[in-house]
C-alpha cells in the first residue's frame, strides 16, 4: 500500500500528513512534488491543505488545473482513494471531482479553532470505520469553507449518503452557532458516490495525537485508519464481531 | 491582427450569499451616509490584451476560455466579458 502525498506550491499541512500515516501508522507515504506525480505504483493520493498558488484567482483553483490532477482523476474514475484536506477539498470541487463550491467564510475572517462534528455517512474512505452519528473533535483553519451548493443537488447528497460531516455543538445538534462559516447545512464533508474521492475542510492530520489536542482525543487517527480499511478492501471491523 | 482590451468580472450568482459585498454596503457605504445605495456586491475583475480578427472574435476567445479553464466556478458564480476599447494594432 503506497499513498502519495502531493506538494504543491504553497502546501503546509503535507509534512504532517506524511508524519501520521508513517509514524502512527506504519505506512509507505512519499511526498511526491505536484509536476512530477505518476498515478503508477500509488494506491491512494492525498491532496494536503495550505495555500496553494496564494489562493490566486480562488482557493485550489490554480491547483486543479496541475499536470498532476490528471492523474489524480485517473485514480478517482478507478476507484482509489482520493482525499483533500482543507485546500485539497478546496481542488477537488474546483476540479469538479466533487460537487459544489467553497467561497469566503461568512464571518469574513480565518478561523481556526476545534469543532465537533457528527460524521453522516461512513460510505466514504475516511469515514469507513465510524458509526454514523458519531460526534469527533478535529481543528479547522480556513478562510474558504462555506460550503455551497445548489440546494437541490444538496437534497441530492443527502438522500445518497455523500454528506460525510457535519458541525455541530456539544450535543451534536447542527445549529447556526456550531457553524463556523456559514456552510449550507454545515456541512464540513463530503464524498462522491463511490465514497473513495473525499473532502473535507478539518484536518484530520493536526488531531491525530492525543498530545496535540485539548481534549486529549486522537480522532483524526480514525479517519486515516478508516483509509486503510477501504484501501484494503474495506473489511470493517466494528460492528457484529 | 488586433489587440483587444477586455474584461471579466466574476460575481457570486444571487443564491450564494456575497458577505463581502454586505459587509461593504453596510459598514462602509451606509456607515458613510450614502443611504441610498443598496444591493452592492462583490466580485473579482480582470482585464487582458487579446489578440483577434475582431471585437466579437475577442469575447468568443475570452469566454472560451473562462469555461474550459474554469475562471469561474459556474455552480455559484455568474461571469461577464465585455470588450472595453476597440483593437489597436498588436505587437507583432
Amino acid at each position: 500500500m503506497r499513498i502519495a502525498v502531493l506538494n504543491f506550491p504553497g502546501s503546509n499541512c503535507e509534512l504532517d500528513t506524511i508524519y501520521v500515516l508513517r509514524r502512527l501508522l506504519n505506512l509507505d507515504a512519499e511526498l511526491v512534488w505536484h509536476e512530477a506525480f505518476d498515478r503508477s505504483g500509488y494506491d491512494a493520493a492525498i491532496l494536503p491543505g495550505g495555500f496553494s498558488y496564494g489562493d490566486y484567482l480562488r482557493a485550489g483553483t490554480i491547483a486543479a488545473h496541475s499536470p498532476a490532477m490528471k492523474h489524480v482523476r485517473a485514480m478517482a474514475d478507478e476507484g482509489k482513494p482520493v482525499i483533500g484536506i482543507c485546500n485539497g477539498f478546496q481542488m477537488l470541487t474546483e476540479a469538479g471531482l466533487l460537487p459544489g463550491a467553497l467561497l469566503r467564510n461568512e464571518g469574513l475572517s480565518f478561523v481556526c479553532r476545534w469543532v465537533s462534528l457528527r460524521v453522516e455517512s461512513n460510505r466514504s474512505a475516511l469515514t469507513w470505520l465510524l458509526p454514523k452519528g458519531a460526534i469527533i473533535r478535529l481543528p479547522i483553519a480556513h478562510a474558504e469553507g462555506r460550503y455551497v451548493n445548489e440546494r437541490r443537488a444538496i437534497r441530492e447528497l443527502w438522500r445518497n449518503g455523500q454528506v460525510i460531516l457535519t458541525y455541530v455543538d456539544e450535543l451534536g445538534n447542527p445549529t447556526p452557532d456550531a457553524n463556523p462559516n456559514g456552510s449550507m447545512d454545515n456541512i464540513a464533508g463530503i464524498c462522491n458516490e463511490r465514497g473513495n474521492v473525499v473532502g473535507l475542510m478539518p484536518h484530520p492530520e493536526r488531531g491525530a495525537e492525543g498530545v496535540l489536542s485539548p481534549f486529549g482525543s486522537e480522532d483524526g487517527l480514525m479517519l486515516f485508519e478508516s483509509l486503510l480499511y477501504f484501501m484494503n478492501g474495506g473489511d470493517r471491523i466494528c460492528g457484529a464481531g | 491582427m488586433r489587440e483587444y482590451l477586455v474584461e471579466v468580472i466574476i460575481q457570486n450568482k444571487e443564491m450564494a450569499k456575497d458577505p463581502e459585498g454586505e459587509t461593504i454596503e453596510r459598514d462602509l457605504i451606509h456607515r458613510g451616509g450614502y443611504d441610498s445605495i443598496r444591493a452592492v456586491r462583490s466580485g473579482k475583475y480582470l482585464r487582458m490584451l487579446v489578440k483577434a480578427d475582431g471585437p466579437e472574435r475577442a469575447r468568443e476567445i475570452v469566454v472560451k476560455m473562462c469555461n474550459e479553464l474554469r475562471l469561474f466556478n459556474p455552480v455559484v458564480h455568474s461571469c461577464s466579458v465585455k470588450v472595453r476599447a476597440s483593437g489597436r494594432k498588436g505587437g507583432d
